[in-house]
């Protein structure tokens, strides 16, 4: 079937399997290799992709499904101010060591940043750390997540009070 | 890929009516709606699927209003949406808490309340609340639309009160003065995890008296459920330790639990009791 969908801003147009998976059509169709295959069933997060602007995992979803929405991945963020802020600050806390959840867990942080910061409410460290529970990392990097993610808030949200 | 799903069909029907019709047409159909419980199932073989159809996009079955006596929640309405809502944290606090359990934001954004529902799994977390709350779910089918109260909506393990072609509609439930409510949910761990056991209680105490209350838990039974029994016990007694004491000990009578990957029947019998006594000391105010 014929699947119509906005990748990164711009229009792509498929020729995908009914039950074929958002993840196999980005990564195999499409290759965009950023988005990860891990346990293909919603549990690791590893697949992360923002279905207009919320994170959803692109595993549990059906290409059909996504027929008209906008799906972002880190390659159409490359331009985005507030995510070369958050990368930045994920480089200097080395909130990545392996790298294989990074760039679902800097979608997920970024999706969550960009939310707060809109609407500007300065969020607890245990909020942060519920932002970002979908997306394991096995090396253990919550610390140095949480790290970058504060300190791109403390930036960004400078006067407001902590929740 | 470890995963395969089967060869399938996808429909994406724009009306309730035409949903019905093709789950009655097609062979093999199910309902996808948020897709994060059957799109597990297909690629496990857990259940058979030859054809999708897709509820999710029909407008009908979306959203969260306000009716001034109840709250309507529309099936295919989102986890997260149900936890962005004023009319649900003002109106079904002991929902908000359950739902806050319930997966990641990633799940949230994808699982809906009544594909949660629909499923029927014990480890439901949307059905204790909605148990407590006593509400009452409209389906539709091929012969029109009734509604079914939730308590009697479980019919046994992941098996529902739905026929072949009906649709879970919308969820209301009744607003009524509530004076406490608590939710407990223990898991292996504190985030992103199912219940080894979990409880829902609502009270109205007046003057120290419990006028009502309600309580239901899951992973402790082949469905969730009420503690009827226990609920008895505790209408128009006074509050006291000794009789919220009773009213959990019975709750570990009312419950059937097994051992399972995440617990064992033994534990959860033993946690039915605490922390129903703990869900209760807070919502009625024993504290």
């Amino acid at each position: 079937m014929r699947v119509a969908f906005n990748l990164n801003g711009r229009r792509v147009e498929v020729d995908v399997e009914p039950g074929e998976i958002l993840l196999d059509t980005l990564r195999l169709r499409l290759d965009v290799r950023s988005v990860k295959r891990g346990c293909e069933r919603g549990e690791c997060g590893a697949c992360t992709v923002l279905l207009d602007g919320r994170p959803v995992v692109s595993c549990l979803l059906l290409t059909a499904q996504v027929e008209g929405r906008e799906v972002t991945t880190v390659e159409g963020l490359r331009e985005d101010e507030l995510f070369g802020e958050l990368v930045d600050e994920f480089n200097k806390s080395f909130a990545v060591q392996c790298g294989y959840c990074a760039p679902a867990m800097v979608l997920t942080s970024y999706a969550f940043v960009k939310r707060v910061v809109e609407g500007r409410s300065r969020p607890s460290t245990s909020e942060i750390l519920k932002a970002v529970e979908g997306n394991l990392c096995r090396c253990g990097t919550y610390p140095r997540v949480l790290r970058a993610i504060s300190r791109v808030l403390e930036r960004r949200l400078p006067g407001e009070p902590r929740r | 890929m470890y995963y395969r799903l089967p060869k399938i069909e996808y429909f994406r029907p724009k009306t309730l009516e035409e949903a019905v019709g093709l789950l009655e047409k097609v062979e093999g159909s199910k309902v996808i709606a948020g897709g994060t419980d059957i799109l597990v199932d297909a690629k496990t073989s857990r259940v058979r699927v030859k054809a999708l159809v897709d509820i999710g996009s029909i407008a009908e079955l979306r959203g969260i209003e306000d009716l001034g006596g109840a709250i309507r929640i529309g099936a295919a309405t989102k986890l997260q949406e149900l936890l962005e809502s004023s009319a649900v944290s003002e109106n079904l606090p002991l929902l908000r808490a359950a739902v806050e359990s319930m997966a990641s934001w990633q799940i949230r954004n994808m699982a809906t309340v009544g594909g949660n529902l629909c499923n029927a799994s014990p480890a439901a977390d949307t059905a204790p609340p909605l148990l407590a709350y006593d509400a009452e779910l409209v389906v539709v089918g091929p012969g029109g639309s009734r509604t079914v109260p939730i308590t009697k909506f479980f019919t046994g393990y992941r098996a529902t009160a739905l026929g072949r072609a009906e649709i879970l509609k919308e969820i209301i439930v009744r607003k009524a003065e509530w004076t406490g409510w608590n939710y407990i949910k223990l898991g292996r761990r504190d985030g992103f995890t199912l219940s080894i056991v979990a409880v829902a209680v609502l009270a109205r105490v007046r003057n120290g008296t419990v006028e009502d209350v309600r309580i239901a838990l899951n992973s402790v039974a082949p469905t969730p459920v009420r503690a009827y029994g226990a609920e008895e016990m505790l209408r128009g007694r006074e509050v006291s330790r000794g009789a919220l004491e009773r009213a959990a000990r019975e709750v570990m009578d009312e419950v059937s639990p097994i051992d399972d990957v995440r617990s064992t029947a033994w534990f959860r019998r033993e946690m039915s009791y605490r922390l129903t006594l703990d869900a209760l000391t807070k919502a009625l105010g024993a504290e």
